[in-house]
């Protein structure tokens, strides 16, 4: 009778400890996914703000210059949390930039640009939302390889912002990345406080 | 205590009730990725037993899948991963993106990110060595130049 007792015992444990795990599991993603809630509230508060900044000159500006420029003051504001090393505040502009990459509208583009520019959304999207959900590092990692969509998507749309075009030599085993600014002054979003100033600017856009 | 073993016992054999779907094919696709670059045969074999279970159409299934909660957190994983990287439909991925596909495979696996500790625990040879990984990671720098 003790016997079957602890058998039994031994069983609960093991049933208890896989529910415990599978419940755990979950609750990881309910978290998750208030946290995306959280940041697409936010993100509607930051469009309501950029469309209230643009509606004065929307007239003036082309319906779609004025989608890469909400993408663009976005993008620079991840560049400066990932100067800042501000993790925290990166992934709340991943998830800003996934979300407006998702919403791109690309109609007004002949075939071929719109087939470029399904491409480079689509990488682009991916990219912005890894940064929404990972640590510096990586997100500095997928950054790289954002900075050189968002620099393609301006070579198709254009902008009416000014930006120059830096350069860091290091970045990816010494294969080197480039990252977009506003500023013609060197601060490096890929090694932040590490080497803030390391860098050169390689043209104005 | 008898009651909540038996209320327990009944749960756990409930649970074997609840249907998964499997993450299986026959055809191996054009646009697959081994079938596209044609890899060299040691790179082949450690795609197939360390990568191809999570990020294809093709899972070889262990012994456990058939028994929950296991099953539901392996179909988890699998949809997971074949979201994030499928090698079955690598063909299909603009130029583009095939790039920074292959240029996160590279990160993780380099940074022992991937595979998966929780998966190459079970997966004894899935487990990939340093020589393995420098053999891998040259090929697919290689193919990562010719994109």
């Amino acid at each position: 009778m003790k016997k079957s007792k602890s058998i039994l015992g031994v069983m609960l444990l093991a049933i208890i400890a896989f529910t415990l795990t599978s419940c755990r599991d979950s609750k990881k993603e309910d978290d998750h996914e208030m946290d995306q809630d959280d940041m697409e509230m936010e993100h509607d508060n930051m469009e309501m703000n950029n469309s209230s900044m643009n509606s004065s000159d929307n007239m003036a500006i082309d319906q779609d210059k004025s989608a890469t420029d909400i993408i663009i003051v976005n993008y620079l504001e991840l560049k400066n949390a990932l100067v800042a090393d501000n993790t925290e505040e990166a992934k709340t502009f991943g998830a800003v930039l996934a979300n407006l990459f998702a919403e791109f509208d690309k109609s007004a583009y002949s075939s071929e640009q719109n087939k470029e520019l399904t491409d480079i959304i689509e990488d682009a999207k991916e990219h912005a939302e890894h940064i929404a959900e990972n640590t510096i590092d990586h997100q500095r990692e997928h950054f790289e390889i954002l900075s050189k969509d968002v620099a393609d998507l301006i070579a198709i749309t254009g902008t009416s912002k000014k930006l120059f075009q830096a350069y860091c030599p290091m970045f990816n085993d010494g294969k080197g990345a480039i990252w977009l600014s506003e500023f013609k002054e060197i601060k490096n979003p890929y090694y932040g406080s590490k080497m803030l100033t390391c860098g050169t600017v390689q043209k104005e856009i | 205590m008898k009651i909540i073993a038996i209320v327990a016992l009944v749960a756990l054999i409930g649970i074997q009730f609840i249907p998964t779907t499997r993450n299986q094919s026959d055809v191996v696709p054009v646009t697959d990725f081994i079938a596209t670059y044609n890899p060299p045969k040691e790179v082949e074999s450690m795609l197939r037993t360390s990568c191809y279970d999570c990020h294809s159409n093709n899972t070889k299934y262990p012994w456990y899948n058939k028994i929950q909660p296991l099953a539901m957190l392996l179909e988890d994983h699998i949809k997971h991963g074949s979201e994030e990287l499928n090698f079955s439909e690598f063909g299909d991925y603009s130029d583009r993106r095939k790039k920074s596909k292959l240029k996160s495979f590279i990160r993780q696996v380099e940074q022992d990110e991937m595979p998966l500790e929780s998966y190459t625990l079970i997966h004894r040879d899935a487990k990939i060595s340093k020589s393995e990984k420098k053999l891998v990671l040259n090929w697919i720098n290689k193919v990562l130049d010719s994109i």
